[in-house]
């Protein structure tokens, strides 16, 4: 592959990443959305980051992730549900994960 | 920026601080992962800068050395796309004035609307977006050329754990607003959605498709309606 190709993709990617974030930030403004509507945005955000996170929990390129992945994601939701620091949550899952793989776990 | 800084939370920025620094670790692994794939550093380094969207950064690397540019291309935007609906959510964080909206635009990743969804003041909201847009801009380009520099020698983000990080910092940012019944009942049905699409979809189309948990609502309301 040229470093051409490669500097065309890049530079494409970005512009259409950049514009599908503006496009939505611009749009709400532009376009008077019925206030039912409206109220409901903040709620496709919670949807698709539920999506988001739970798919990126699981699964890896389309098929089951393991189960050091889940098992740290797991203790880490259970640590935030206890309502502890966002910064224990975060290393105690990473921490998890590392410790099964540690013990040879997938 | 002063006030802006004076108004924000401790706690909030401290989350803020730990979920940066995870992120750097992760653009590491990008900068080390992209050379070793056979893209030049320097294009890991504007890549970083200018998609700036973890995800479709490693896809796009990975399709790149499998010889697949339109590949990259079309599943790096395909990835991406969710950035529009989010863009929808958030948009009175972003800014109401071009120059702020156009910077802003830029900051819109996963980590900065989950933030701005975990709070409920207005200034808050706007501050963690902000912060954390910006802070992640700054380690995931730092890791990046880091990575890009040292290579091969950095270890795996997988021996660090660091891919179970992320889900389980969305989801902890994700709790408040799941207090409420109705955001729950959206929540459980689009990640069941998403998960059930995932082995049959192109990645970025699963996550897309959990908008259908917003279908929920409707239910409820009719619901609510039948009780009356």
């Amino acid at each position: 592959m040229t470093v051409a190709v490669m500097v065309t993709v890049v530079t494409v990617l970005a512009l259409g990443t950049y514009l599908l974030r503006l496009a939505g930030v611009a749009l709400a403004e532009r376009i008077s959305l019925p206030e039912p509507v409206r109220k409901v945005l903040p709620l496709a955000a919670v949807a698709l980051l539920a999506a988001l996170a739970v798919t990126t929990a699981l699964t890896e390129a389309g098929e089951v992730a393991g189960i050091a992945r889940p098992a740290g994601v797991l203790v880490g939701v259970v640590l935030a549900w206890r309502r502890m620091p966002f910064a224990v949550v975060v290393i105690a899952a990473a921490a998890t994960a590392a410790g099964l793989r540690l013990l040879g776990v997938p | 920026m002063g006030a802006l800084y004076r108004t924000i939370d401790r706690g909030l920025l401290r989350d803020i601080g730990a979920l940066i620094i995870a992120a750097a670790f992760i653009g590491v692994s990008f900068g080390a992962i992209a050379v070793a794939s056979g893209v030049p550093g320097w294009l890991a380094l504007v890549m970083s800068m200018v998609v700036f969207a973890g995800g479709s950064q490693f896809m796009a690397v990975g399709l790149l050395a499998a010889g697949s540019p339109v590949g990259a291309l079309l599943g790096g935007l395909l990835l991406n796309a969710r950035h529009l609906p989010f863009g929808l959510a958030v948009s009175d964080v972003v800014g109401h004035r071009w120059p702020t909206r156009l910077l802003g635009s830029h900051l819109l990743i996963d980590e900065s609307v989950a933030f701005a969804l975990s709070q409920t003041d207005p200034v808050q909201r706007r501050a963690a977006y902000w912060l954390t847009g910006v802070g992640l801009f700054v380690t995931w380009n730092l890791g990046t050329a880091i990575g890009v520099v040292v290579g091969g020698a950095v270890a795996d983000p997988a021996a660090l754990g660091l891919d179970a990080a992320f889900p389980a910092g969305l989801l902890a940012l994700l709790l408040p607003s799941l207090q409420d019944p109705a955001a729950r009942g959206v929540a459980a049905v689009a990640a069941v959605v998403a998960l059930l699409t995932t082995p049959l979809l192109p990645a970025g189309v699963p996550v897309l498709l959990g908008l259908l948990g917003l279908a929920t609502l409707a239910l409820r309301r009719r619901n609510q309606e039948e009780k009356r």
